[in-house]
């Protein structure tokens, strides 16, 4: 990664791996990343993060918790606190 | 405006919650109708844990928002205007509420204006090891898995909410926005930022892996 040249694409790697950049934008990402092999390492292990990021698992809101969260709803839970 | 003296209707006991809409769940909630409200809770609440839970790092204060958020968002209801999903205002919502809990539990938490996340140039890459090669069993172990984990958890806050509301609930640009009061603009730089960030703090943990793997 050379500084300024490739700091251009660099702001458009997103939109390049969310499929938003346009078509003339692409070819030319594409492009660049075939003639700078840092910036192609960016892409692939910045593609591999968000692979990864997508693979963890949801942590759950327990049963216990939901329980927990009906049991503290005041007998009116639509009555603010500072209401006469 | 506040409500009081509501209490449950006939009507409500008898409701199927199976055959609502949003807009329905909203009319009952409006109406008072406590069965409402656990249907809300069983609809929104594992998502605004999820959130609440990346924000705070613990399960126990996490828990402590959702509950914040969901009695505030009650008492409220009359306030939402329903240009938003009901789901981003909760959000919202819970949002507000980890931000000011955060701010009681470190008085020094600084959440907003890093200039070097939020402004100016996005930061050049730094680590430029290609770890992509490894094995996929490398990725799959649970040493990886609780790095990758740490990684979202170690997220610089100003960006923190922005992917998890993005790229881990899949929100829409525009509903992370909304959610987070900020402009689109600022929710696409931030997402890219995040990123980058995952990006550079994996590389540390994969880079040493692949380097330490045996040739061939």
């Amino acid at each position: 990664v050379d500084g300024a040249g490739c700091r251009r694409w660099l702001d458009e790697l997103s939109a390049y791996l969310d499929v938003q950049a346009s078509d003339s934008l692409r070819a030319e990402l594409e492009q660049h990343l075939a003639a700078c092999p840092d910036c192609r390492v960016t892409v692939d292990t910045l593609r591999q993060t968000l692979r990864l990021v997508h693979a963890l698992s949801r942590p759950p809101f327990s049963p216990e918790a939901r329980q927990r969260l009906l049991r503290a709803l005041p007998p009116d839970p639509f009555v603010h606190p500072d209401s006469p | 405006m506040a409500r009081s003296g509501r209490t449950m209707t006939e009507a409500a006991h008898r409701h199927d919650p199976g055959q609502d809409g949003e807009e329905a769940l909203l009319d009952r909630l409006r109406a008072g109708d406590k069965a409402a409200c656990a249907e809300c809770i069983e609809q929104h609440a594992p998502a605004v844990y999820r959130l609440a839970l990346r924000m705070m790092g613990s399960e126990a204060e996490a828990e402590d928002v959702v509950q914040e958020t969901f009695l505030s968002a009650f008492r409220a209801i009359d306030r939402f205007e329903g240009r938003s999903g009901l789901g981003t205002w909760l959000f919202r919502i819970a949002h507000n509420t980890a931000l000011m809990r955060l701010r009681r539990l470190e008085p020094l938490f600084v959440p907003v204006d890093d200039p070097g996340l939020d402004d100016g140039a996005t930061p050049l890459p730094r680590e430029l090891f290609d770890w992509c090669c490894l094995p996929e069993r490398d990725f799959e172990t649970e040493e990886a898995r609780r790095e990758v984990e740490a990684a979202v958890r170690a997220l610089p806050e100003i960006l923190r909410a922005v992917f998890v509301l993005r790229e881990l609930e899949g929100l829409s640009t525009e509903q992370t926005a909304e959610a987070l009061d900020l402009s689109s603009e600022a929710v696409r730089t931030r997402l890219h930022r995040a990123r980058l960030w995952l990006r550079e703090r994996l590389s540390g943990y994969f880079s040493e892996l692949a380097r330490a793997a045996p040739e061939g």
